[in-house]
């Protein structure tokens, strides 16, 4: 902050509107805290990415191939021979504006630039100047401009502010896709070496150890030992996982924040505890495997064939393994990756078998074609038919309203069976308002390799829509927990709360079945999985339980 | 502060805040500034309509006594936000001493009378006090965003730590992360 400070006779001259200039005079200013710092170059050179080197972004020079230009051109000509969609994209935008004020960094930064629709100006303006005939000949007053080093250090700037949560495509009247815009923008940058850290790295320890940390197999295992053992102290009841098992029924995957950040990890001993409980009572044969140790897949912000390359690891460990079928976690963006790009990237997986739920006989025909199913549906549908035995009392000191995950909601449309489940295991559950939830609802501020601590800036403006409207049922119910179903979001929305709504914790939903779910053998349950009193439970009198 | 600039400013209210609440937006971009004073949805404009509110409280509360406490409920939210945004600390602040010259301009007829002058005199120094609180609020969220981010980080290699097995026990060093509202 310090070198920002005005000086005393700047400070005497009191400007009180902004310039009125149009958006492609207005110069970009990269600013502390809105950016995340440049990717370690033995991570790209690990996947075998280009321009490996180390640089700065608030330095002058970039340190890019010479023929840079060359290369971003060629790359744009061969993405829009290749993506239809991304020459749809360019070509149809009539700029209504219906996208404009839908994305959250637009609300909460008050930048015009975050507009999807300046946004994906970034890229069609060179589109215009080099690929169309108009945009030669009229040049600005056609909307096209020569790419430069300023633009395209514009560009890095704005593709690195968006979340590709697809909130403005929910919007535009011609279905234009501006996430898929940001994707071939941040593919076109890494062809000239211009990533960031928070992606770059979690790709290569993905690609070399099977997870974003780097965490190797018997540290993994470890981690879940500990789990074990917290359980114990919880519950009474020790777990045993199963790991790398061959021949199992069913492959269970999930992001690695659940095995190592709070409080993805209650979340993981949720699971944990499920498996149990289906494997006494049923007989249910799940393992999980310290090598596809990772559902989530930056590889996703990087490029086509990066995001190919991490997914094909789960299916190559589903085969290893000879499973049926894979049940995935609460995660975002590895279940956008599996609906809409695994069954043309590395599908069909036709060596698994169609997903039938060995309890209850339910075919999960959605997951027909990439045979892999998402958790919360596969205990929607133990609870539809009373396979769980659950006290839901144990989670009466929570009032809870539940964000929908941007992937999960707009990338595979899961509105209702997370919510069904939470109204099965909480008795306190209250909504959000209607254009903040489902398809309408709002980023977490962090997705898409943005969850840095370098920009808390950029985190909490663009989480301010999101904690708006968390801040709203707070002071109207009370509500005290936000449940989600994604890692990325259990990792961002605490310090979002922490700073607009300090009074809301943050859960996944399997931490709340877990707390609710009655295992054989179990002790009085004082505590739940945070090792907090249950209130009422332990020391209380039955009067003060009622309250 | 004499009944007469009162009931002249409450006479006058919505106007002064409509003008008051133009001038602060219009510290953002125009299209911004446009979008933060059409949209009136609460959930689709946070940032305007968490603006205007504030604004219409604390004039209310300037024309009380000047109560800290109650100040500071409605002015932490407005300046929460532009702690975070891309200001300056005199450009996150500067909306309140804006108020000066929108009575100034609003009540230029009324304000020739100089009864009215000594009133206003006193009245702009309850601004100035409701600006250095803003300082001090602002300081605050700048303090706690630093805050956030260093528990982040602190966990993060603490978990490393742990996981390597270099804490002997949890039980007594784990850190706690206070979540309080600075």
């Amino acid at each position: 902050m310090a070198e920002e400070l005005p000086k005393p006779e700047e400070l005497i001259q009191i400007q009180h509107h902004s310039p009125k200039t149009d958006w492609i005079s207005t110069p970009t200013n990269i600013r502390k805290g809105m950016y995340c710092y440049a990717s370690n170059p033995k991570s790209v050179e690990y996947v075998g990415l280009p321009n490996a080197r180390e640089w700065n972004p608030m330095e002058e020079d970039w340190k890019l191939p010479e023929n840079w230009q060359e290369i971003i051109h060629q790359g744009f000509k061969e993405r829009l021979e290749r993506f239809r969609s991304f020459k749809v994209f360019m070509d149809i935008c009539v700029r209504c504006g219906a996208c404009a004020d839908k994305c959250h960094y637009f609300i909460g930064t008050g930048d015009p630039k975050n507009m999807p629709v300046l946004r994906a100006e970034l890229l069609r303006s060179v589109y215009r100047n080099d690929f169309t005939r108009a945009g030669r000949i009229l040049g600005k007053l056609n909307g096209a401009r020569p790419m430069s080093l300023d633009v395209l250090k514009e560009w890095w700037y704005y593709l690195f502010q968006c979340s590709e949560c697809r909130r403005c495509s929910v919007f535009c009247p011609y279905g234009i896709d501006t996430a898929e815009i940001t994707i071939m923008g941040r593919e076109l940058l890494n062809l000239i070496g211009l990533n960031i850290d928070w992606i770059a790295t979690p790709v290569a320890n993905c690609y070399r150890t099977g997870n974003h940390l780097g965490i190797q197999p018997h540290a993994f295992i470890d981690m879940l030992d500990f789990f074990v053992d917290d359980i114990e102290e919880v519950t009474g009841v020790r777990v045993e996982p199963q790991f790398n098992k061959k021949g199992a029924d069913i492959l269970f995957i999930t992001p690695s924040g659940d095995v190592f950040a709070d409080p993805g990890t209650y979340t993981c001993m949720g699971y944990m505890m499920l498996f149990h409980y289906l494997q006494e009572k049923y007989g249910f044969d799940i393992t999980w495997s310290t090598y596809a140790s990772e559902g989530g897949n930056f590889g996703f912000f990087t490029s086509h064939e990066t995001m190919k390359r991490l997914n094909s690891k789960m299916y190559a460990e589903a085969k290893r393994l000879g499973v049926k079928w894979i049940l995935g976690g609460e995660c975002g963006h590895m279940w956008r990756v599996i609906n809409q790009y695994m069954d043309t990237m590395n599908g069909p997986a036709d060596f698994l078998e169609e997903p039938v739920s060995p309890i209850t006989g339910t075919k999960f025909e959605n997951a027909k074609s990439t045979k892999m199913v998402h958790i919360t549906e596969f205990t929607a549908d133990l609870i539809k038919h009373g396979k769980l035995d659950l006290d839901p009392s144990r989670n009466d000191h929570l009032k809870v309203t539940y964000h929908d995950s941007c992937n999960t909601s707009r990338g595979m449309g899961i509105f209702d069976e997370p919510r069904y489940v939470i109204q099965n295991v909480c008795n306190h559950f209250y909504e959000m308002p209607a254009n903040t939830i489902r398809e309408n609802t709002f980023c977490c501020g962090s997705g898409a390799g943005l969850n840095a601590g370098e920009d808390m800036e950029l985190r909490l403006t663009g989480g301010l829509p999101r904690a708006n409207a968390v801040k709203y049922v707070h002071e109207k119910h009370g509500v005290n927990m936000l449940a989600c179903i994604c890692a990325i979001d259990r990792a961002a929305l605490p310090p979002l709360m922490d700073y607009w709504v300090p009074e809301v914790n943050v859960t996944g939903v399997h931490e709340l079945v877990a707390n609710a779910l009655n295992l054989a053998g179990q002790n009085d349950r004082t505590i739940d999985l945070r090792h907090e009193d249950l209130p009422g439970i332990e020391g209380e009198s039955e009067e003060e339980a009622d309250e | 502060m004499g009944k007469g600039l009162k009931r002249l400013i409450e006479d006058k209210k919505n106007q002064i805040i409509k003008t008051w609440f133009d001038a602060s937006v219009q510290t953002y971009a125009p299209d911004t500034a446009e979008f933060l004073k059409g949209q009136k949805d609460p959930f689709a404009n946070p940032v305007g309509n968490t603006t205007i509110n504030g604004l219409t409280f604390l004039l209310d509360q300037l024309l009380k006594d000047f109560d800290r406490k109650t100040l500071a409920t409605y002015l932490d939210p407005i300046i929460r936000i532009r702690a975070v945004q891309n200001f300056t600390p005199s450009q996150a602040t500067e909306f309140i001493i804006s108020l000066k010259q929108v009575l100034r301009n609003t009540l230029k007829k009324e304000l020739q009378e100089i009864q009215l002058a000594h009133e206003l005199s006193a009245f702009e120094s309850k601004i100035d006090q409701l600006c250095l609180l803003a300082f001090d609020i602002y300081m605050e969220c700048r303090e706690k965003i630093y805050e956030i981010g260093a528990n982040e980080t602190r966990n993060r290699i603490f978990r490393a730590f742990e996981r390597a097995g270099l804490v002997a026990d949890t039980a007594v060093y784990q850190p706690k992360v206070e979540k309080t509202r600075t």
